[in-house]
């Protein structure tokens, strides 16, 4: 029950394209990176606002029990998911965590952690929703489990028609901050 | 979710859509459903592949609406197809039980969620399977198949039309939440690399009346003719003689209460098909069907890494229900494990096929997740 | 004794199945007998023509078809033939059904089939009560009749059919009764002859549970009664609610075009295919 498995939590609340962010991530690792990906949804009754989360559980090997139980990766988008499933966090764990609107207690966060301003950033490209997608691009450039080709055709087949290329920039500037908090890890600044 | 996806070849799907790809792969021209979650990706899907593929959709006003169109349009000639989950799957059960009277090929999908009553509604549960064997009144067959993954979802919806279609019964698709909304890399078979199965229509041209209603063949198939066709049929859920017409006689209709269910019965070893790994010197074997077989397979490979003796079988076809096969595969086995998304209801089967020869245990969980690789494992050691 | 004349309906009656159910002067078979005359008058080819039914008296109606038929659930006739005209449009589909298994237990497939304008001919056999049960009452049962649910004469305000199939959009609506043999045929005819959804109420005798406990004779004085009852709906036009009260207003009601349910999907069809 080990071996290349690795289990990824992304939470947040409906709307914020939490699923559709699970989605994009399997579909890039499972048809443009050649591994196993397999994807699981948990939603409440109501489409906007109720908490929402995605598992994403990706291997070498086939894919048996399909939960993500201990995430080796947290992707938080909201309070209320960091809140409720940082606990669940391996304590090797990666946090990646939108920092523009979570607050946290600096001293409770792992090692591992990287806030990364993604709905600030999407508002900087002038559109809220796809702060998603920048998320998706600071998990790729911090985790290195899925290259940025990957993610880009995989946005290519999912993104709604004309805007691909919105969803192109916010997948760049993504990639862009992970660079930039990568490079203060190499300077010993480490991620807060 | 974008609709401009590839429709061949290999896709990242959900399973319910992958469900509906399958069904239009075997040829599936008719869906009639009504919206319950977790089964509204299959309608949604259906109503945008369908008429691409010279098919029809509706929703329904109601499932007994839905199920009752499903049933006109096989006589019609179409292969038909409606999709629900535990409390529309309720409604249907009067359907159904016509479909079984009168041999009325259709899949009936069931994406299960926990239940009873209006239970958990995004969650998932294997509640329904006794309703599946039991749902409709009076003594009856039907076939009931459990998949386990996207692929399966595909695959079984090809298999399912196959079934319905050379045994002229319902048959079941019990899926339920977690493989219904589960993403995974699928293969879209193209139908011509499918062995796809039609009802045998009459070999004797129209213009006599019909009267194979009742076969002397006591686990016949009788041909289907389509209205309009000019021979004359009358359909009816009635107990009936040759000629399709209401009996009152206790032979007559015994005769055709067996044959009805021998026509599954005779035929289980090509209807009811296994998964299996691990089962020549197994001391443990775990039986599982669905999603938890996922829990079970991970637990049993973990307990052959500790040098554990376990085996794993999984019931892709739970209904029928095949004991012997089941006895034979579980052979030396000392304890026999269920594991199953519900209190215990296979586990009344498995324990009627092997427990003259095997010990037997339940690991269960009440839904919403099966239950975990853990809690099998430690079972396994338990009893290993 | 001279040649023994077969009843002109039988050639389309399978034969075999006499006797039939149905009680002596009741008015089921009348209908039935309506229902061939028209279609024999239009010339339709039988084994172009399906009958389906539901439960109930009137529910056996279908299966007596000499053509294909369909005998089927209690109350879900509409959505089975719905099926029917879906997979075979170039089919005329003939349902029957009584009062209570189109109104009651079948009222929303009523309203739905009506809404959709589904290319259904149905034609509602109205005995005001559950005959094969033994006589309750019905959605169409008049205020103050006695059946076997209501010893103390009915409380309910019934139902007026053609006013609910019309509201919710059927493209023909009709009523007569079984005394108005030759308007109730030509209504048929025309119903037959339109695409959409069609409704035609026969107001019927039930002579054994629902005449005999309202004290309304036999088979011909029950049709007597309704006679004297019906006022056309011109004049039902001139008259006050209490003068109304205890009338059946006979007559066509609606007679109009909307698209028809099988063919916008075969439309629905070429635009998803790009054509």
């Amino acid at each position: 029950m080990a071996g290349s498995r690795k289990e990824i939590l992304i939470a947040g609340f409906g709307g914020q394209g939490i699923i559709l962010a699970g989605v994009i991530l399997g579909r890039a690792i499972a048809l443009y990176e050649g591994r196993n990906a397999i994807q699981i949804q948990s939603y409440g009754p109501e489409a906007r606002g109720g908490a929402c989360r995605s598992e994403v559980v990706i291997s070498d090997e086939e894919i048996d029990y399909p939960m993500v139980t201990k995430p080796d990766v947290f992707v938080a988008m909201s309070q209320e998911a960091f809140d409720r499933y940082m606990g669940r966090l391996k304590p090797e764990g990666t946090l990646i965590v939108d920092s523009s609107i979570v607050r946290f207690d600096e001293g409770k966060i792992p090692p591992r952690a990287y806030l990364v301003p993604a709905t600030l950033a999407a508002d900087g490209l002038g559109r809220r929703i796809v702060a998603n997608v920048v998320m998706l691009g600071a998990f790729g450039g911090l985790t290195g489990l899925v290259s940025k080709r990957a993610l880009e055709r995989s946005l290519r087949d999912t993104a709604p028609k004309g805007t691909e290329e919105l969803n192109l920039r916010a997948l760049a500037k993504g990639f862009e901050i992970a660079e930039g908090l990568r490079k203060q890890d190499l300077q010993g600044l480490s991620g807060h | 979710m974008s609709q401009s996806q590839t429709l061949k070849g290999i896709d990242y799907l959900q399973g319910n859509e992958a469900l509906v790809e399958g069904a239009i792969a075997a040829g599936c021209k008719f869906f009639a459903g009504y919206p319950i979650t977790p089964s509204n990706e299959i309608s949604e899907r259906m109503s945008w592949r369908l008429p691409q593929v010279g098919g029809i959709f509706v929703q329904g006003e109601d499932e007994l609406a839905s199920i009752a169109m499903v049933i006109g349009a096989s006589w019609g000639g179409l292969k038909a197809m409606t999709a629900t989950s535990g409390p529309g799957f309720s409604l249907m059960q009067e359907g159904i039980g016509y479909a079984c009277m009168t041999e009325t090929p259709c899949v009936i999908v069931d994406i299960q969620r926990c239940a009873p009553g209006q239970g958990i509604a995004t969650k998932g549960q294997q509640g329904d399977m006794m309703q599946a064997r039991w749902g409709t009144h009076g003594d009856h067959e039907v076939i009931a198949l459990a998949p386990a993954s996207v692929q399966e979802m595909f695959d079984l919806a090809v298999e399912a039309f196959n079934l319905s279609e050379s045994y002229r019964v319902p048959c079941l698709i019990m899926a339920e939440e977690i493989v219904a909304h589960m993403r995974d890399k699928v293969r879209l078979r193209d139908p011509s690399e499918l062995r796809l199965k039609e009802r045998r229509r009459p070999d004797i041209p129209p213009g006599k009346k019909i009267d194979f209603h009742q076969l002397d063949d006591e686990a016949g198939i009788p041909p289907m003719p389509r209205f309009g066709d000019g021979y004359r049929i009358a359909v009816s859920a009635f107990s009936r003689n040759r000629m399709g017409y209401p009996i009152t006689d206790r032979d007559l209709h015994g005769k055709l209460l067996r044959r009805l269910s021998n026509k599954i019965l005779n035929n289980i070893d090509a209807i009811a098909r296994f998964e299996t790994s691990f089962l020549d010197d197994a001391e443990v074997v775990v039986v599982s069907y669905g999603t938890p077989a996922r829990s079970a397979k991970s637990a049993v490979k973990a307990a052959r890494e500790e040098g554990i003796k376990a085996g794993y079988v999984r019931l892709i076809t739970v209904w029928p229900f095949h004991h012997e096969k089941l006895r034979a595969l579980c052979g030396g086995a000392k304890e026999v494990i269920t594991v199953e998304m519900n209190l215990g209801q296979i586990f009344g089967e498995v324990e009627r096929a092997v427990a003259r020869n095997a010990h037997t245990s339940l690991v269960s969980s009440p839904g919403v997740e099966p239950p975990t690789p853990w809690e099998i494992l430690s079972k396994i050691r338990e009893v290993a | 004794m001279g040649e023994a004349v077969e009843h002109p309906a039988l050639k389309y009656f399978r034969k075999e199945r006499l006797p039939h159910v149905w009680c002596a002067g009741c008015g089921t078979g009348q209908i039935f007998h309506y229902t061939v005359k028209a279609i024999e008058e239009l010339g339709l080819d039988p084994d172009r023509v399906v009958w389906v039914s539901g439960i109930g008296c009137s529910g056996r109606i279908g299966a007596y078809w000499i053509g294909d038929n369909m005998h089927t659930l209690h109350g879900r006739p509409l959505a089975f033939a719905t099926g029917i005209k879906l997979a075979r449009p170039e089919l005329k589909v003939i349902v029957h059904g009584g009062d209570g298994d189109l109104a009651s237990i079948g009222g929303n497939h009523l309203i739905h089939a009506a809404r959709r304008n589904v290319g259904l001919t149905v034609i509602c056999v109205n005995n005001f009560n559950y005959g094969m049960t033994g006589g309750q009452v019905s959605p169409t049962t008049p205020l103050g009749s006695v059946t076997t649910t209501t010893p103390f004469g009915n409380e309910e305000p019934p139902f007026d059919l053609c006013d609910l199939v019309a509201s919710a959009g059927a493209t023909y609506v009709s009523r007569w009764t079984t005394f108005h043999a030759r308007p109730a045929i030509n209504s048929i005819k025309k119903a037959l002859q339109r695409d959409g959804f069609s409704f035609i109420e026969i107001v019927s005798q039930c002579v054994t549970t629902y005449g005999r406990r309202n004290r309304m004779g036999d088979g011909p004085q029950m049709m007597r009664a309704f006679q004297r009852m019906s006022v056309t709906k011109e004049q039902a036009a001139r008259m006050s609610e209490e003068e109304l009260r205890d009338k059946i207003v006979v007559g066509e009601f609606v007679d109009r075009q909307r698209p028809e349910f099988s063919a916008m999907k075969r439309e629905l069809m070429k635009m998803a295919r790009g054509g």
